[in-house]
């Protein structure tokens, strides 16, 4: 790693309520992430990948510990300004693509700008850039019933970068993907990575893991290998 | 783009919208008919008191007008005291009699009203001209039962004697003219004569009485102090206000406007559920997007407002339709109630009223707003994180 931590959680637990018994999702983990990393989340189903996520992100806060972004101790803040540091800060990725329905591909790019403020001609250039970006310019008006899985992801990936964020967050990417349309999104992560984003992927899929230049390993709630893997050419 | 996704969301499941919409809109229509049956009658008694400025009536004392055949004596001195009167413009004696119209195979009945022609608010003249000494206009009911025509002449009788099995206070008139009785039902067989004729025509027992004046006051000032200046005057006289008339009516009428109101209670309520189960199934559809749209940084206000706008466009689109099917079935209502005998053909049950319609529909609208504030608030209170482990779960 070099520079300073992008992402930086410091001893974070995370707990459930579950039947009156708490559920200890994440259990005292410590990590930094710098600018420009790609990492890799991997463990079996269970072992708190998507709630370390969930705390990187600012969308669920740690019972006990801290998470700061960018600087930004995002654990402390109020839900209104996670909600806002969310929007113009970070980019979701879900394995369920979650787009809008009603919504064509262009308009779910230009949901989170819309919600940002952002003048109406200057999301809808943004937003055919980022279908240009992602391959998908010919589908702009098509709404997601007429897209394939994998092109329903790439306009997810596109809506997520829409605000331009500081880092991207994927959960299962390629989770309901065949293997080639999973190798698409594969190689659109790599070469986000490759224009400067930092990533953090949660996943089950040795190849998306592959892609990444660190993989932390995590067992019920904990961290319990976290490894660079060899920059490739 | 709130305003484009709530639209969105509405569409996306158009039958079940629509449905919606008509429930809102029976709801609405409904609701719109009880504010006017519950002010139209009122309000359709005032105005038929209230035409050609007539605002007191003065009858035999402790009768209302017309409700009794005794008869107010003395009229033409009683005519003047009232005639001075501060506030009085005009005094029009009104004498009622039942008349005959002999001739034919057996006599029409008919209801006659002695009417002073220069001042008088008890017809319309349609066709002809009006009463003279020996000359009669006459209701389209009576013209058909005794198949005269204008210019016709017409055998009347006043009385009928059992003993002598003669006809009494006979007299040949002919008829001048074709009228409307404004307070008599389109059926009713009626005729108007001049007062002295029927006065006449009565004998004795009618000679200088009336059964009861109308009196104009001045336009736009409270006629309340003639009236009791009137009942001062003459002892043996009540004088009603147009208003106290219409309390009259309202008091024997309560229960048309509590069911009214009540039915109209229950059109808001059923329209308030109808739109928060809509609003909530739509919501609990789309828990999963959401959280989504929640997750990549959309506020709460916008999910609210987003939601919110589903409902008040449910509610508008409903009342919209509700205002157009509360009108037609108004209508229809009122041709069947309006259809009930004896009733003056003015009489309206259900009478719009833009005020009042629009309050009506302005409530269920704001009501459809307070229904789409709870899904609006269970769907902004969602926990991110758990709901998109249930859905991923899910």
């Amino acid at each position: 790693m070099s520079g300073q931590p992008l992402l930086l959680v410091r001893d974070a637990h995370r707990d459930y309520p579950h039947s009156g018994e708490p559920v200890h999702a994440v259990r005292g983990v410590s990590l930094d992430v710098a600018q420009g990393e790609y990492v890799a989340i991997v463990g079996p189903s269970g072992c708190g990948k998507s709630t370390l996520l969930n705390l990187l992100g600012a969308i669920d806060r740690p019972t006990t510990g801290g998470v700061t972004i960018a600087g930004t101790a995002v654990s402390t803040l109020t839900d209104k300004a996670a909600t806002r540091f969310r929007l113009t800060n970070i980019g979701f990725v879900f394995q369920r693509f979650y787009l809008l329905p009603v919504l064509t591909a262009q308009e779910n790019i230009e949901l989170p700008m819309a919600e940002a403020r952002v003048p109406l001609a200057e999301r809808r250039d943004r937003a055919r850039e980022l279908l240009g970006y992602v391959g998908l310019t010919a589908r702009a008006d098509h709404r997601p019933a007429e897209l394939s899985g994998g092109e329903q992801q790439r306009v997810a990936i596109a809506r997520a970068l829409a605000n331009r964020p500081i880092v991207l967050l994927a959960d299962e990417p390629t989770g309901e993907l065949d293997a080639r349309t999973g190798g698409d999104v594969i190689a659109l992560f790599d070469r986000l990575n490759r224009d400067g984003m930092t990533l953090v992927v949660v996943t089950h899929d040795e190849k998306l893991a592959g892609a990444a230049r660190r993989v932390i390993h995590m067992l019920d709630g904990r961290v319990i290998r976290d490894e660079p893997l060899l920059r490739r050419a | 783009m709130r305003f484009q996704l709530a639209a969105l969301s509405l569409r996306r499941h158009a039958s079940r919208t629509l449905l919606a919409v008509l429930g809102v809109a029976v709801s609405a229509a409904m609701l719109l008919d009880m504010v006017m049956l519950a002010t139209g009658m009122r309000q359709s008694f005032a105005s038929l008191l209230g035409r050609n400025g007539f605002t007191i009536r003065v009858s035999p004392r402790g009768t209302l007008p017309f409700d009794t055949e005794a008869t107010i004596g003395q009229a033409r001195d009683a005519t003047v005291a009232i005639e001075r009167i501060a506030g009085v413009t005009a005094v029009a004696p009104v004498l009622g009699t039942t008349i005959h119209v002999l001739g034919g195979r057996n006599p029409v009945t008919a209801f006659a009203l002695g009417v002073d022609p220069a001042v008088q608010g008890d017809y319309q003249l349609l066709d002809g001209r009006g009463p003279t000494s020996n000359a009669l206009v006459a209701s389209d009911a009576l013209l058909r039962a005794t198949g005269a025509r204008i210019g016709d002449t017409l055998d009347v009788a006043v009385g009928f004697d059992p003993q002598l099995r003669t006809y009494t206070g006979r007299r040949r008139v002919v008829v001048s003219g074709r009228a409307r009785f404004t307070y008599l039902s389109a059926d009713d067989r009626a005729a108007a004569l001049q007062l002295a004729s029927v006065q006449a025509m009565g004998g004795a027992d009618r000679t200088d009485r009336v059964s009861l004046f109308m009196v104009r006051t001045v336009p736009n000032v409270d006629p309340e102090a003639a009236r009791v200046a009137i009942e001062r005057a003459l002892p043996r006289v009540t004088a009603l206000s147009t208003a106290g008339a219409v309390a009259e009516a309202e008091h024997r009428l309560s229960y048309f406007r509590q069911l009214a109101f009540i039915l109209g209670a229950v059109s808001l309520i059923v329209g308030f559920l109808l739109v928060t189960t809509i609003v909530t199934v739509s919501v609990n559809e789309r828990i999963g997007e959401i959280a989504i749209m929640r997750a990549i940084g959309v506020s709460r206000s916008h999910v609210v407002h987003q939601i919110v706008i589903e409902g008040i466009g449910l509610s508008l689109a409903g009342a919209a339709a509700g205002l157009i099917l509360g009108l037609f079935t108004a209508r229809w209502l009122n041709s069947i109630l309006r259809g009930f005998p004896g009733l003056p053909d003015a009489i309206d049950f259900f009478l719009f009223q833009p005020d009042s319609a629009f309050r009506a529909l302005a409530l269920l609208v704001v009501s459809g707003i307070a229904a789409g504030i709870y899904p609006a608030w269970r769907a902004a209170s969602l926990p991110i994180s758990a709901t998109l482990r249930e859905e991923a779960v899910g």
